[in-house]
């Protein structure tokens, strides 16, 4: 077992390099264009690029890169975006908004899809499960950012129940700051919960149906006794991972409804960093995403096996 | 009862020929053979709400490819015509269903300044776009301003009334002409601006009558307007129809210039000037948005592009995946290794990151949809691999593989000829559900704006949608159709989907019944 998270960890980190080094290439091969500006000195830019050694070949840059940015954490400065200002630091500042408004929306949305979904499980082809199911199947299919439309022009609109964007500012647990992101957590939370009831019924579903319920019943448990004791804990196998891969996935924010909501998120500044061209922020959200997203497979996969012991990893 | 035959020792008279005069023939048989893929079709009908997705979904393909077809009108086919700023944010008309309130009107209330000038846009060209007074000059005591209000309801295609323009004497004569022979009025009676003093009065067309210096109108005792026509001064010769009231002293023009390089400002009513440049009544099914575009061909004309692009980029998927996959799957080993760490790196990179990256190298050089297309396809085809690889895995050992082979097949025959088909079916769900995904992400794309489709000719579902937010609590139907549009595309391709991976998974083969 532990042979093999390390052995995935590994892997992992080679992942890592490969696509980093494929992204910083790609990156240092777009041609650097400084727009001739009023008030611009492109002299006084060449002498700083050659002073930050944007004219030494690739590889070179590329080792510079690597002992500042993961031996020192220094990801340079930002050229176009916050100009001059750390783009680390930039990125941290930016992180409490994607954080607090992922979290509220998975707070909310884990118990109440699970609840869904072993509700429609338990209603197996009766007129509650057809509900359930169709409404899982709609939330499922219309793209989150038709929702959250939706939720934009009727709560936050024609009800004024909540402002139209977030509150700007850095206080995050004020009321008022509550109420502004919660049109943004109710569109994030719509499919998190669509997708949980409809994977949590499957499952479910499908372990009431097996012999060992019947079993359990003819020993003598109640339905309620049997279902709880065994078929929920059998069905939360593969749930409960998905769960962890969410809570890791929160870290990485969702790109439209950050900017639906103007929530000032690392998304957005994704998104801002592409339309502005600004190198070193696109070179630290693309590692960042990467890691999450390798993370989040490997989180997923181990925690396969400390969930249900009968799994054994990389074994053949 | 004793009845024991001696088998053995049957009477030669006992036996006599089974019809003798006929052939034997096999039976034919009486119930038609089901193959692999009538099988699935079978079980397909039999989901009804797969069948009707699928009915939606055809609706919506023949929607995207039809509609920029037949409804091609002399508006859609100019975009960059400026004159399309003076037909922004229409809002949606639908003559059958005008009584539901798809009429292109919509509520709002006024002051009695701003209702007045309504009132005189109808009282001028007798089309009035003031179509329902709810309630009329009531006073609100919350309001600062001393007047009385309106609650109305107006026509959004009238309620812009006149414009001034600046024709060359060949267009002038034009509409002359052309309203002579159809007896439409699109030129009205130039005013007297001489006594305004401000500016912002003399350029507003729809003044025509007495007014003080903020605009509002003088009524006459009766409460009608007093006209403000000018009289004198040069319009060409203006020989058309004019209009009522007119004694024949009325001047229809302003010539500006000199005389060699002559130029006339009109006043121009824009619903007749739009019968005159476009050949047809201003009356949009959708509405148009903010830069005056029809909204239904647009839509249109952007789904047909998603649902090229999403084909193609299924086809290609498939078509290397498929490849890639039995490679993988047939020779196993070490290429199955080595093939399986390049797509375990490529499906690391995350997809947002591959697309800025293409589109940042590439869209300069070969164009923004050929950047999106290698995209997508760059990291698109792994899923595909993985389950060619999968199905070859299982299917690879069995023993009529083995028997081909011993019969001298190549290794290509077995792969495609042999071993292939068996995939098919799985595959062929996945690149059906691959096509509302890369809808999806394309239409998110252009909507966060990475990727840049909008022009005057082309457009996506996610620039209509992000174009339109701005104005989503003014003229929300600028979203209101792209969005319902693409949430039933969605709807209906899953559902179609999940039909056709069930109809092909042979281990719900009779489940059902």
């Amino acid at each position: 077992m532990v042979k093999y998270v390390l052995k995935r960890i590994a892997l992992m980190f080679f992942v890592f390099f490969v696509i980093l080094t494929m992204c910083f290439v790609l990156v240092k091969l777009l041609p650097q264009t400084d727009p001739v500006q009023f008030g611009k000195d492109m002299n006084l830019i060449k002498m700083r690029r050659e002073a930050l050694g944007y004219n030494k070949p690739i590889l070179v840059q590329y080792g510079i890169f690597l002992k500042r940015s993961l031996l020192g954490n220094d990801w340079g400065i930002s050229e176009a975006l916050y100009r001059g200002q750390d783009v680390w630091k930039v990125f941290v500042s930016k992180m409490p908004a994607t954080l607090m408004v992922n979290l509220y929306s998975l707070i909310f949305s884990v118990p109440l899809g699970l609840i869904l979904g072993i509700y429609s499980a338990l209603k197996k082809n009766k007129w509650q499960d057809y509900l359930i199911s169709t409404l899982i199947m709609l939330f499922i299919s219309v793209p989150s950012y038709v929702y959250a439309l939706l939720v934009q022009y009727l709560l936050c609109f024609k009800l004024k129940l909540f402002p139209l964007q977030m509150n700007s500012g850095t206080d995050y647990f004020t009321w008022s700051m509550f109420l502004s992101v919660v049109p943004a957590v109710l569109s994030l939370g719509f499919g998190s919960i669509a997708s949980l009831a409809r994977y949590t019924r499957a499952e479910l579903s499908e372990v009431l149906t097996s012999d060992f319920m019947l079993l359990a019943r003819t020993k003598g448990l109640t339905r309620a006794q049997a279902t709880v004791r065994h078929a929920l804990r059998n069905s939360m196998v593969p749930v409960f991972p998905m769960i962890l891969g969410e809570f890791i996935g929160i870290l990485s924010g969702s790109l439209i409804i950050e900017k639906l909501f103007g929530v000032p998120g690392i998304g957005q500044l994704y998104v801002n960093s592409i339309t502005a061209l600004d190198y070193n922020f696109f070179m630290l959200l693309s590692a960042f995403y990467t890691l999450i997203g390798l993370a989040a497979g490997i989180v997923v996969d181990i925690s396969y096996g400390f969930i249900d012991p009968r799994i054994r990893m990389g074994e053949r | 009862m004793e009845k024991k035959m001696d088998y053995a020792n049957i009477p030669r008279e006992k036996f006599e020929f089974y019809r003798r005069e006929e052939e034997i023939r096999d039976k034919k048989l009486e119930t038609k053979p089901v193959g692999y893929f009538k099988d699935a079709m079978m079980r397909f009908c039999r989901n009804k709400s797969s069948v009707i997705a699928a009915c939606v979904l055809l609706c919506l393909i023949l929607f995207a490819i039809f509609v920029p077809i037949f409804c091609k009108t002399a508006y859609s086919e100019n975009p960059t015509d400026t004159t399309y700023l003076i037909y922004t944010k229409l809002l949606p008309k639908c003559k059958l269903f005008a009584w539901a309130g798809w009429d292109g009107c919509f509520d709002e209330t006024l002051n009695e300044a701003d209702y007045l000038s309504r009132r005189a846009i109808g009282e001028e060209t007798g089309m009035d776009p003031v179509v329902k007074v709810y309630r009329e000059g009531y006073e609100d005591a919350s309001s600062t301003i001393n007047t009385t209000f309106y609650d109305i309801r107006t026509d959004s295609y009238i309620k812009n009334g006149m414009i001034y323009l600046t024709l060359t004497p060949a267009e002038y004569e034009a509409i002359q002409d052309w309203q002579d022979e159809t007896g439409i009025q699109v030129i009205y009676p130039a005013v007297d601006t001489s006594d305004f003093r401000l500016e912002i009065l003399k350029n507003n067309a729809n003044i025509w009558y007495q007014c003080n210096q903020k605009g509002a109108p003088k009524l006459d005792r009766d409460g009608n307007f007093v006209p403000l026509y000018r009289t004198s001064g040069n319009d060409g010769e203006y020989h058309s129809l004019r209009i009522e009231g007119d004694d024949g002293s009325y001047r229809y023009a302003q010539a500006t210039g000199t005389s060699t390089a002559i130029s006339y400002k009109v006043r121009v009513f824009t619903y007749t000037y739009f019968q005159y440049r476009f050949g047809f009544e201003p009356s949009f099914l959708f509405g148009t948005n903010s830069l005056g575009h029809d909204i239904l061909t647009r839509l249109a004309g952007g789904a047909r592009f998603s649902l090229l692009l999403a084909l193609g980029i299924s086809l290609i998927n498939l078509l290397i995946g498929a490849v890639y996959g039995a490679i993988e799957g047939y020779y196993g080993g070490v290429i199955d290794l080595a093939m399986e760490r390049f797509s375990d790196i490529m499906s690391g990179v995350p997809f947002i990151v591959v697309t800025s990256l293409f589109q940042l190298h590439l869209s300069q050089k070969v164009g923004v949809v050929p950047a999106l297309l290698f995209a997508f396809v760059s990291t698109g085809w792994i899923g595909m691999a993985s389950t060619t690889r999968m199905q070859f895995y299982r299917y690879k050992n069995q023993e009529y593989i083995l028997a081909a082979r011993t019969l001298g097949a190549s290794d290509a025959r077995l792969m495609f000829r042999h071993i292939f088909p068996n995939a098919l079916g799985t595959l062929i769900t996945s690149a059906v559900l691959v096509i509302p995904g890369v809808i999806y992400s394309e239409s998110t794309l252009t909507y966060l704006g990475i990727v840049n489709l909008d022009s005057s000719t082309m457009t996506s579902i996610g620039s209509m949608l992000s174009a339109g937010q701005s104005q989503l609590t003014t003229y929300p139907h600028i979203i209101l159709f792209p969005a319902l549009f693409i949430s039933l595309l969605m709807i209906s391709f899953n559902l179609f989907g999940n039909g056709l991976r069930d109809a092909f998974n042979p281990s719900l083969r009779g489940t059902e019944d």
